[in-house]
C-alpha cells in the first residue's frame, strides 16, 4: 500500500541531492509553499470543513437571532456561531471516531463495544466506497472514465444477492461464492461497456451513463419477478440472505463491522499490485498515459480497455457484495444508493491512487457516521454532509482556487503530474 | 492594391524563422512563394495575417504602413487566407460557412431591434454566395452542408469566404497539397479569373511545376531568408537549386554497404490516409540485409502512412508486406515487432514514448511481458532497472537515474532511449522515420553511427527522411516517394539537384525504371 506515496509526490525525494538533509517543519514550510497535489488536497478538506462550519452557523435559527444584533453585540453573535459549528463537529466526531462519554462509562463497567461503534460504523460506510472507488480509479489510469459503477454494483447486487439467498451451501464456501458473484455480476456489465469501447470506439461515458438507466430498472424488473419475491412481501424486496452467506462480523454481534473491510483492504492491495507490479497494470499505465505510443510498441489496446472495465466492473460488484451480504442482507430497488457517483469523487479525491482512495473512503464513511450522529444531536440539517463532501471535490477539481486561496506558488510546470489521465483534461482550466 | 513587405524579422527563441525578409506583390499578380518545409514560408504569412507579430520590419500597403494586432485587422484591411486545414464548419452550408462572423442582418420594419439582435438575413447571404460563384466560376451551390463537399469544392468556400470579406490580396498556403490533379487544374483556373478582375494571390508552395503554370513572380526562400527573386520562366534545374541550396553535408563513418538476402519486401502496397484518400498507392520497393534505403520525398507524400502501414499501424488496402521472409501483410504490430522489425516512429514524444513514464519503463515498452523483463503475471521491476542502467549506459542516455520520467529529458536523449530499446532486441529490420529531427549535432551523430552499425550487423535499414543531408549521410539507396509511390532510385552519388527535382514531383521516371 505504501506503492502510492511515490505516484502522488511530483517529487522525487532524489530531486534536491546537493541540499543535505532537511529539517522537517523546512519540508512542511516547502510542501506548503510549493502546493504539492498531497497539500491541496489536505487544504481542500480543511477548507470544506471550515465553509461547512459557517453553513453549520447560518442554518441555526439561533445564531441567526444573535446576528441580528451582530453591530452591538459582535461578540455573542460570533460566540454563538463558534458554539453551533464545534457542537455540531464534536457530534460529528463522536459519531465517526469515538465518543468519550462510552468510554468513561466503560471504564466504569459499562459497554466496550459502545466505545467502538462509532469506528465500526465509518468502516462499514467506508467498505463499499473503497471498491467503488477502485472500480473508477483503476479506469482512470487507462484513460477511461467510468461513470457506470451504479450499474455494475446492481449487477453485482443482483448475482451475490441471489446466490445469497436462493442457493444452500455449507457455511465458509457460501460466503465466498456469493461474493464472488458479486464480482462476476458487476465484471459482466463491465466487460459490455470495454467491449462496446473496444469493437465500436462506442464512448464509455455515454455508455455507462445509458447503461446505469438500463440497469436500474433492470433491478426493478428482477425484484418484481417471483424468484426474487418475499414471501408475505407485496413489494419488491428479496427474502433474507442465508446466515451462511452473510460476511462474518469481525467484532461481534452488535457491531457492524464485518470482513467486507478485509476484503476491501484486500482489493485496494491487489490494485495497487497489478498497477504497480504487473504486466497487464504496466500495459493499462501505458495505454492511459500514451495509447498511440502503447499502440506501437505492440500493445493491444482494445484488450487493455475490455480487461480495465471488466475488472472495474467486478470491483464495483463487490461493493454490492459488501452492502447486500454485510450490511443489508436483502436486495431493494434503492440497493445502489450514491455509491456510484461518490465513487467518481472519491477516485478524483484519492489521486488515482489505491491508497488515496482507501483514505478518501474512511473519510468519506467518517463524514456518513458523523452526518448521522449530528443530526440526532444538533439542529443541522444532513444535507451539510453532502455540502462538505461537495466543497472537497470542488477544491480538489481546482487546485487553481486552492492555490490563490491559500497563496501557494503554482509549481513549476515540468513538475505539474497529471493526477488523474482522464479528468485531469476536465478540470485543469 | 500593392502589397509590400519589408525587412520581416520574426524569432522564436534563438531560431530566426524570417530573416530580414522582402516581398513586393502588385496588383493583379499571382505571387509564388516557393521553399522547401520549415523554410519559413508559412511563418512569413502568419504575420501577414496577424497571427503573429514581427520582431522587425513592416508591411506596407500602397505605400501607408500598417500593422496587424490579429487577423481581424488584416482581414479589414483586405488580406485573405485560405489555410492548408480548412476552417469551415462541417454541418454548416456553405452560405452560413460565408457569413459566419459577419452574418447579415436584416431587420423587421416595426422592431427597430430586431437587426440588432441579428435575424439572419439567410436570402442576401445565398445571394452573395451566389453571385460569387458565378462570376469566378466557383461552381458553388450555397446550400450545400460543407462536410458533404469534396475537399477542391470546400477550398473554393475558403476562397469565396475571403473574398466576400473584400479580399484584394489572396494567400493561399500550400493550396494544391489536398487536391487532385484536376481540382488544382481548376484552381489555377480561378486563381487567373481572381488576377482577371485585378486581386493578387500569394501563392505558397514547393512544388515546380505548379510556379511555372500559374506565378507571374517568383521568391524563393531557404533557411529564413529570400535566396532569389525569379521569373516563371526559370528552368526546373534553377528553381530547384535555389529552393535546395548546397550546404556542408553531415559526415559519418560508413563502410561500403555489404547487400546481403532481401530482408523487406514490398509489393504492390496500397494505404489510405485518415480521410480515406490513398496515402501510398502501389509502393513496391526491397530492402536487404546490410544495405540502407533512404526514401527522400516532401513530407505528406505517403512516407508516414507507410511506415504505420508497415508496423500494422494502418491496414494495408492491398499489396504484401514480406519481412525477413514472413508474410506479415496486415499482421499486428506485436507480431511485426517480434519478427525482429525495430521501429523509430517519426514523432518520438506521441508514438515513441510515454512521456510520464520512467525511462527504464520506457526502455521495457515493447517487451515487458517476456522475460527476464516478467515472471508469469509479474513485472520484474529489478530486472527492468539493471537492464535499464546498462542500456543507458551503452547508449549514452545522459541522465542521473533509470527512474526520472522519460520527457524531463532532452530530445536527444529522447531519441537514444527509443534506440536503445529497438537496438537491443535481435533486429532484421530497423524502420526509422526522421530519426534525427530537431536533434542537436552531437545525437544527429549518435543516432547515425548507431543506424550505420546495425546495418554492419546485418540489419537491413529503411530511412524515412526530409532532410537530404540525412539522406546522403545514410543511404547506400536512395529512393525518392512522392504522391504515395517510388518516382525513381537513386545511387547516393545523385546531384542534389537532381533528387529536389524528383522531389517536387517535377520529373518522374518511367514506371519500368522505378520498379528496378
Amino acid at each position: 500500500m505504501t506503492a502510492a506515496a511515490p505516484a502522488t509526490d511530483p517529487r522525487p525525494s532524489g530531486e534536491h541531492p546537493a541540499e543535505g538533509p532537511k529539517g522537517f517543519v523546512a519540508a512542511f514550510v516547502e510542501a506548503i509553499v510549493e502546493g504539492s497535489s498531497t497539500t491541496v488536497t489536505v487544504l481542500a478538506v480543511v477548507a470544506a470543513i471550515v465553509i461547512g462550519g459557517i453553513l453549520i452557523a447560518f442554518s441555526d435559527p439561533h445564531v441567526l437571532g444573535k446576528m441580528g444584533h451582530f453591530f452591538s453585540a459582535p461578540g455573542a453573535a460570533l460566540g454563538a456561531a463558534w458554539d453551533s459549528a464545534s457542537a455540531a463537529y464534536s457530534a460529528m466526531f463522536r459519531g465517526a471516531i469515538v465518543n468519550f462519554h462510552t468510554v468513561s462509562a466503560a471504564s466504569r463497567g459499562g459497554s466496550v463495544t459502545a466505545v467502538f461503534n462509532p469506528i465500526s460504523e465509518t468502516i462499514v460506510n467506508a467498505t463499499p466506497l473503497i471498491f467503488a472507488g477502485l472500480a473508477v480509479m483503476l479506469p482512470f489510469r487507462a484513460g477511461l472514465f467510468n461513470i457506470g459503477a451504479t450499474g455494475q454494483f446492481i449487477g453485482g447486487a443482483i448475482v451475490a444477492g441471489y446466490l445469497g439467498f436462493a442457493v444452500s451451501l455449507p457455511p465458509f464456501i457460501h460466503v465466498v461464492v456469493a461474493v464472488a458473484g458479486g464480482f462476476a455480476g458487476g465484471a459482466a456489465v463491465g466487460w459490455f461497456v470495454g467491449f462496446l469501447r473496444a469493437r465500436t470506439g462506442a464512448n464509455e461515458v455515454i455508455v455507462t451513463i445509458m447503461l446505469n438507466y438500463v440497469a436500474e430498472y433492470f433491478l426493478l424488473y428482477v425484484l418484481g419477478t417471483s424468484p426474487f419475491r418475499r414471501p408475505g412481501r407485496s413489494d419488491p424486496i428479496t427474502p433474507f440472505m442465508h446466515g451462511t452467506a452473510r460476511l462474518p462480523h469481525l467484532a461481534g454481534a452488535s457491531l457492524r463491522i464485518n470482513a467486507g473491510i478485509l476484503v476491501a483492504l484486500a482489493a485496494a492491495a491487489a490494485v495497487s499490485w497489478l498497477l504497480k507490479r504487473s504486466t497487464l497494470g504496466f500495459e493499462i499505465r501505458a495505454v492511459g498515459a500514451n495509447a498511440r505510443a502503447a499502440r506501437g510498441a505492440g500493445m493491444n489496446v482494445e484488450r487493455g480497455y475490455i480487461l480495465v472495465m471488466l475488472i472495474a466492473g467486478g470491483l464495483a460488484g463487490l461493493a454490492a457484495a459488501s452492502v447486500v451480504l454485510g450490511t443489508n442482507y436483502t436486495v431493494d430497488p434503492q440497493i445502489y444508493g450514491t455509491y456510484g457517483i461518490d465513487a467518481i469523487t472519491i477516485a478524483l479525491l484519492g489521486r488515482g491512487t489505491p491508497l488515496g482512495v482507501v483514505l478518501a473512503s474512511l473519510l468519506y464513511g467518517a463524514l456518513h457516521a458523523g452526518g448521522v450522529t449530528m443530526v440526532a444531536a444538533t439542529q443541522t440539517p444532513i444535507e451539510i454532509v453532502t455540502v462538505i463532501q461537495s466543497v472537497i471535490v470542488l477544491f480538489v477539481a481546482a487546485p487553481p482556487l486552492v492555490r490563490a486561496l491559500f497563496r501557494l506558488r503554482t509549481p513549476k510546470q515540468a513538475e505539474a503530474v497529471p493526477l488523474l489521465a482522464a479528468p485531469a483534461v476536465v478540470t485543469e482550466p | 492594391m500593392h502589397l509590400e513587405l519589408r525587412g520581416i524579422t520574426k524569432r522564436f527563441g534563438s531560431l530566426v524563422a524570417n530573416d530580414h525578409i522582402d516581398l513586393d506583390v502588385e496588383p493583379g499578380q499571382i505571387h509564388a512563394l516557393l521553399g522547401e518545409n520549415g523554410a519559413g514560408k508559412s511563418t512569413l504569412m502568419n504575420v501577414l495575417y496577424g497571427l503573429y507579430e514581427p520582431d522587425e520590419g513592416q508591411i506596407v500597403i500602397d505605400g501607408k504602413p500598417v500593422s496587424f494586432a490579429n487577423p481581424k485587422d488584416a482581414i479589414a484591411a483586405g488580406i485573405g487566407m485560405v489555410h492548408q486545414h480548412f476552417m469551415l464548419v462541417p454541418v454548416f452550408t456553405v452560405a452560413e460557412n460565408v457569413t459566419l462572423g459577419i452574418e447579415p442582418v436584416r431587420s423587421l420594419p416595426h422592431l427597430r431591434v430586431a437587426g440588432r439582435l441579428g435575424l439572419l438575413d439567410r436570402r442576401r447571404a445565398r445571394r452573395e454566395v451566389k453571385e460569387l460563384s458565378a462570376r469566378y466560376n466557383l461552381d458553388v451551390d450555397p446550400d450545400a452542408v460543407v462536410e458533404h463537399l469534396p475537399v477542391g469544392t470546400q477550398q473554393r468556400v475558403e476562397i469565396i469566404k475571403s473574398l466576400a470579406r473584400q479580399a484584394e490580396v489572396l494567400i493561399l498556403d500550400e493550396p494544391t497539397a489536398v487536391l487532385t490533379p484536376g481540382e488544382t487544374d481548376e484552381l489555377f483556373a480561378i486563381l487567373k479569373s481572381l488576377q482577371a478582375s485585378g486581386r493578387s494571390v500569394v501563392f505558397i508552395t514547393h512544388k515546380l511545376r505548379e510556379v511555372q503554370a500559374v506565378a507571374d513572380q517568383v521568391t524563393v526562400i531557404r533557411q529564413g531568408k529570400v535566396v532569389e527573386h525569379l521569373a516563371p520562366t526559370a528552368t526546373d534545374a534553377q528553381l530547384a537549386a535555389a529552393m535546395v541550396g548546397r550546404e556542408v553535408r553531415l559526415r559519418v563513418e560508413k563502410g561500403p554497404a555489404a547487400p546481403g538476402e532481401v530482408v523487406l519486401a514490398i509489393s504492390g502496397l496500397t494505404v489510405a490516409d485518415d480521410l480515406g484518400g490513398t496515402a501510398v498507392n502501389d509502393f513496391s520497393l526491397e530492402v536487404r540485409r546490410g544495405e540502407i534505403v533512404g526514401i527522400a520525398g516532401v513530407q505528406g507524400n505517403g512516407q508516414t502512412e507507410l511506415c504505420e502501414s508497415l508496423l500494422g499501424l494502418r491496414p494495408a488496402l492491398a499489396g504484401t508486406v514480406t519481412i525477413a521472409g514472413d508474410d506479415l501483410t496486415g499482421a499486428d504490430t506485436r507480431t511485426v515487432l517480434r519478427a525482429g522489425v525495430g521501429y523509430v516512429p517519426e514523432d518520438r514524444q506521441d508514438d515513441g514514448l510515454v512521456g510520464d513514464f520512467t525511462i527504464a519503463e520506457n526502455l521495457a515498452l515493447d517487451v515487458y511481458d517476456q522475460a527476464p523483463y516478467s515472471r508469469g503475471p509479474a513485472l520484474r521491476l529489478d530486472a527492468l532497472r539493471d537492464i535499464a542502467a546498462r542500456q543507458i549506459a551503452e547508449f549514452d542516455v545522459r541522465t542521473r537515474s533509470s527512474e526520472v520520467p522519460v520527457r524531463t529529458l532532452s530530445g536527444g536523449n529522447q531519441q537514444k532511449v527509443i534506440l536503445a530499446r529497438e537496438l537491443s532486441r535481435p533486429v532484421n529490420l530497423l524502420v526509422a522515420s526522421q530519426p534525427t529531427r530537431g536533434l542537436d549535432i552531437g545525437s544527429i551523430e549518435f543516432v547515425h553511427k548507431r543506424i550505420v552499425a546495425a546495418r554492419d550487423g546485418g540489419a537491413g535499414v529503411l530511412i524515412v527522411s526530409s532532410e537530404l543531408d540525412e539522406i546522403y549521410a545514410l543511404a547506400d539507396r536512395i529512393a525518392v516517394m512522392s504522391d504515395g509511390r517510388i518516382i525513381g532510385i537513386r545511387p547516393p552519388t545523385v546531384s542534389r539537384e537532381e533528387l529536389g527535382l524528383l522531389m517536387s514531383g517535377a520529373h518522374r521516371d518511367a514506371p519500368a525504371e522505378a520498379a528496378s
